[in-house]
């Protein structure tokens, strides 16, 4: 088995404004199952990235525990990283993004990291709009344990167990929503022309950026019966919210029908255009709320962004904290002595 | 609509394999290279005995057109040093005696005469005498080789080398009349052969006619005439200074030679500006190494004589102009001429077939450049048994060229004389197979070796230019070998895909280091393809590999233009829709058609 890349490249492969080629976004080879959706994602992380002229040493990886954690060595290998323990990402993404505003935190889990033991760290990032991008690599089940069931496993669905899950089951995207979430999207990884806009866009966006993203387990849950392998979700997935993601300093060249598209302006500057369902507002969560239980009736999985606050408040802006990363403060920054103690003491008698 | 491609086509794959594909004789390049690291020397040279028939002389001398071809070059590389690596497989073998195909004592009743002991004759040679053909060689040398031996000089091929692998041939029962010229076809027909082949080159050197020519004849020498007469020992000394003209390989073969004869200021003095002269870099270099500067932009005027004697020649010196269409002319500076000292010229500027012994009414058609009328496929001329190949048909070009004729009119004189038709070519064998020893395992190290070239040793220039017996290049040591062999990519294990397996889960693409792979809609045409692939694929060379139709409609386009062969694709595929299978291209030779036909 191989356990290196070569080091070649094609070459005519293009730079980024960096000058950076999309290998110096790579990271280690996966050791993750051949035709695991979740290196899929990685390379979607990778090519959004290189996109967006992300300087890699400007990311923190964060992940807990399951295949999808492992991921965050298989890209941005010049990125900071945690590994964190399982479902706990959110708390040390948390503690990171409070230390220091001006790194982007990518928060990379899975559905049983985020959706049973992490359940609860996670509806507070979400609630407290923490600014990051949280991706959720969904296959409907515990890919590293062996492929139990999920909390996401859609009820009646079969994995390679053999037996239908008689739960119902979460939907992140909606549960992300109704907690507040200020950019949410869902996509496929094997559908990475939808999926790379929607990383792009969830970068420039400032709050809690969620993405469910679909990313079929191979080897536990991609046989006829379940409802997260690639055959079924192919079949089933609507593309709605289609999004492109155009930097500001573009022009905008895509022609849309009108009345079928939106443009998003994010806090960079850039623009998401929507080839949308005429029934979402983009800015109207309940919209988007209805519109999933509307596609979950027809049997159909709703893809694409569904909800952005363009005016979002992030964390750091709710709580006012120091435009500067602690590690830029000084001592006198952070005990500024007798005379700003006396006038604070001042301002609350 | 875009079809899916024919992989079953032998040409397809073949393709893929650059070097093999550049290769006149189509020798499996990387089979051997592999051979190699593993430190299976005699199985390699077994390989390329039976394909090119002088691994160690060509090990040494080859012109390597595949080395050019070679995919690491577009890779921002050097090609793998295959030549050399021939080398290793011929110095560090052992005895092959055992190996080789034994004397036929049963003959089958034919007789066919080879005009000529160059490498061509010798490869018909080589593969009619195992099927118990009669074998009569004419030479007027007084051994077998050609101009390997004539013309090569001993600091590139040493003696006991050629002698080896001719003898390997001759051995096999041929007849030699050496010291015997052919001067009449007809004659030599007239003694009832039942096919003649004519591998007589091109043994007519150039001249340059100037004034002064016929005054300084004495010091002025026919490079090929010159060196043939300092191979067989007639000459043994030169003038001080030498000027060489021309600017292909048999310039670098004089200007060396005549170091060596006791000339200490030699010059290469050229008309065309330096990066169109024709001799390969690798001989411009080896000449430059050991002191000879090449001038470039000098037109020849005059030859100089004072008192009888040759003192030097006179140039026009000349820049290059280039008209839109490409085509170069050289302009004079309209400066003063300019004169080069000199005791002895070399004229080494080109030399051409010539057939003062054909009579022209046997039946033989020539064209109106006196060259004979030779069908590209079965080097048979219109007089139906006379067969020509190497320099002679086409004029002069290299050995492995003479090797490559000389296998295809072995086929066309077996056929022939079995009473076939010679235009119905045997087709190639081919072979392929899965490569896969377990899941994620491969039979061939499938890792990239990132190493640059490796450049082989020299011997000392002042102890080389002492002796011109003694060998200039070293040759690769075994560990070095092992490096420059590890370099080959493995163009031969080749991607092959089943779309019947294929998922579409995109592992392939995600992990493809060189972005060959892509899922596109369909096309209308190959040129639309090459715009979409995640790469633009504009090496128009190099083929597109199209699936079928997949489940959603799309095909798998693989641009085989930088694929590394490293089998990631195949590692990743979790349905082994990617596979890696070695493909082995084999030119059929005289004889081995026949025996599959037995089975
Ligand atoms: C100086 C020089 C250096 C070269 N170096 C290289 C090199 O490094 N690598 C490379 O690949 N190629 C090289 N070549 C070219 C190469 O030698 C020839 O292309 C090749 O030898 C051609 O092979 P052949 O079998 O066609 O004929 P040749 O090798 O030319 O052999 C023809 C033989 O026929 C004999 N002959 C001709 N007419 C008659 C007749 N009427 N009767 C009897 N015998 C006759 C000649 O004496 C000669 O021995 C070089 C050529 C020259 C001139
Ligand atoms: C505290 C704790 N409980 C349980 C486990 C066992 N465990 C490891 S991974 C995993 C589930 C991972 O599922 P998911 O997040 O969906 O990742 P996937 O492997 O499917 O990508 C569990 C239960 C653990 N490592 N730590
Ligand atoms: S077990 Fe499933 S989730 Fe884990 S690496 Fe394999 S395919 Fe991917
Ligand atoms: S073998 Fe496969 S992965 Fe490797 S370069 Fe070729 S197509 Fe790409
Ligand atoms: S890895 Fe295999 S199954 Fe997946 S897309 Fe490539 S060829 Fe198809
Ligand atoms: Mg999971």
């Amino acid at each position: 088995m191989s356990y290196l890349k070569p080091g070649f490249s094609h070459p005519h492969h293009q730079q980024n404004n960096l000058g950076l080629y999309r290998k110096d976004y790579e990271g280690a080879l996966s050791t993750l199952c051949a035709g695991c959706g979740h290196d899929s994602v990685s390379a979607a992380i990778v090519q959004a990235c290189f996109e967006a002229d992300v300087e890699p040493h400007r990311v923190a990886k964060l992940s807990g525990i399951g295949c999808s954690s492992k991921t965050p060595n298989y890209f941005l290998n010049h990125a900071h990283g945690f590994n964190s323990v399982h479902g706990r990402m959110p708390s040390v993404a948390t503690g990171a993004c409070m230390a220091n505003r001006e790194l982007i935190y990518v928060g990379v889990s899975g559905d049983g990291d985020t959706a049973s033991i992490g359940m609860g760290q996670f509806a507070h990032v979400a609630r407290r709009n923490l600014n990051m991008v949280y991706l959720v690599e969904n296959n409907g089940c515990y890919g590293l344990t062996k492929g139990q069931d999920s909390a996401t496993t859609d009820m009646g669905s079969v994995s390679k167990a053999g037996r239908a899950s008689p739960f119902e089951s979460i939907d992140l995207v909606a549960l992300a929503l109704q907690l507040g979430a200020t950019y949410v999207a869902r996509g496929f990884s094997g559908d990475k022309e939808q999926l790379v806009p929607l990383i792009r866009g969830a970068l420039a966006h400032r709050g809690f950026a969620f993405i469910d993203i679909i990313s079929p387990c191979v080897t536990f849950n991609n046989n006829p019966g379940s409802t997260k392998g690639y055959e079924y979700v192919r079949e089933h997935m609507q593309a709605v919210g289609q999004a492109d993601f155009i930097p500001v300093r573009e022009e905008v060249t895509a022609s849309y029908e009108p009345g079928c598209s939106v443009e998003v302006a994010l806090h960079d500057g850039s623009v998401c255009l929507n080839k949308i369902d005429p029934e979402l507002d983009i800015s109207d969560r309940a919209s988007a709320l209805r519109l999933l239980d509307s596609y979950k009736e027809r049997g159909e999985i709703l893809t694409g962004l569904l909800h952005v606050d363009r005016d979002s408040e992030d964390l750091h802006d709710t709580l006012e904290t120091a435009d500067r990363p602690l590690r830029d403060l000084s001592e006198q920054d952070l005990c500024p002595g007798q005379v700003a103690l006396d006038s604070i003491n001042q301002s609350c008698r | 609509m875009v079809k899916a491609t024919d992989t079953a086509n032998p040409e397809y794959f073949h393709r893929v394999v650059d070097c093999q594909y550049a290769c006149p004789a189509h020798t499996p390049v990387p089979e051997y290279i592999r051979l190699i690291a593993a430190g299976r020397y005699t199985d390699a040279y077994m390989i390329n005995w039976e394909s090119n028939v002088f691994p160690g002389i060509l090990g040494r001398t080859c012109d390597r057109p595949c080395e050019p071809a070679c995919r690491r070059g577009r890779l921002d590389q050097e090609p793998v040093a295959i030549c050399r690596l021939k080398r290793v497989a011929a110095d560090m073998k052992e005895s092959v005696k055992a190996r080789l195909p034994q004397p036929v004592q049963e003959k089958n009743g034919k007789r066919v005469a080879l005009v000529g002991a160059g490498p061509a004759s010798l490869t018909v040679a080589r593969d009619l005498l195992p099927l118990g053909y009669a074998i009569d060689i004419y030479d007027e040398q007084p051994a077998g080789g050609g101009f390997m031996r004539s013309q090569i000089p001993s600091f590139r091929l040493p003696e006991e080398v050629l002698d080896e692998e001719v003898g390997y041939i001759l051995d096999l029962g041929a007849v030699t009349h050496f010291n015997q010229r052919v001067n009449s076809l007809k004659g030599l027909l007239a003694e009832q052969y039942d096919a003649v082949f004519i591998g007589s080159g091109a043994p007519q050197g150039r001249d340059l006619q100037l004034p002064g020519r016929a005054e300084a004849d004495a010091n002025i020498h026919l490079g090929i005439n010159w060196l043939a007469s300092v191979a067989f020992g007639h000459t043994e000394s030169i003038g001080k200074r030498v000027i060489v003209l021309g600017g292909g390989n048999t310039a670098m073969d004089c200007c060396r030679t005549a170091l060596r004869m006791g000339a200490d200021e030699v010059k290469v003095v050229v008309r065309s500006p330096r990066p169109e002269m024709k001799a390969s870099p690798w001989e411009i270099e080896d000449a430059e190494r050991e002191g000879v500067p090449m001038l470039q932009n000098h037109v020849p005027l005059e030859f100089v004589l004072e008192e009888g004697r040759l003192v030097g020649m006179r140039f026009d010196r000349v820049r290059p102009v280039y008209a839109d269409d490409g085509r170069r002319t050289l302009v004079s500076l309209g400066e003063p001429p300019v004169l080069i000292e000199c005791d002895d010229v070399c004229v080494a500027i080109g030399q051409d077939t010539a057939f003062p012994w054909i009579e022209r009414d046997i039946g033989i058609e020539f064209d109106q450049h006196d060259r004979p009328i030779v069908d590209k496929a079965s080097f048979q001329s219109s007089l139906g048994n006379v067969f020509f190949g190497g320099d002679a048909a086409f004029g002069p070009e290299n050995i492995i060229t003479a090797v490559a004729h000389g296998h295809q009119a072995a086929v066309s004189i077996d056929l022939l004389l079995r009473g076939q038709d010679v235009n119905l070519r045997p087709p190639p064998g081919t072979n392929l197979i899965s490569q896969k020893m377990g899941l994620q395992e491969w039979t061939y190290d499938s890792a990239v070796a990132m190493d640059e070239r490796y450049r082989v040793p020299h011997r000392d220039v002042a102890e080389s230019l002492h002796n011109r017996k003694l060998e200039v290049e070293l040759g690769f040591e075994a560990a070095s070998a092992f490096r420059e062999a590890q370099r080959c990519l493995n163009c031969d294990v080749q991607t092959v895909f089943t779309e019947t397996k294929c998922i579409e889960c995109d592992a392939c693409i995600d992990i493809c280091p060189t972005d060959c792979l892509t899922f596109t809609p369909k096309a209308e045409t190959e040129k639309e393809l090459r715009q979409v692939t995640r790469v633009p694929a504009r090496n128009l060379e190099q083929p597109l590999y199209v699936s079928d139709d997949l489940p959603t409609g799309r095909l798998m386009v693989k641009d085989e233009d930088v694929c590394l062969h490293c089998g990631l694709c195949a590692e990743r595929c979790p349905t082994a829709a990617w596979d890696m299978q070695k493909f082995l291209y084999h030119v059929t030779k005289a004889g081995e058609a026949r025996a599959e036909e037995a089975v």
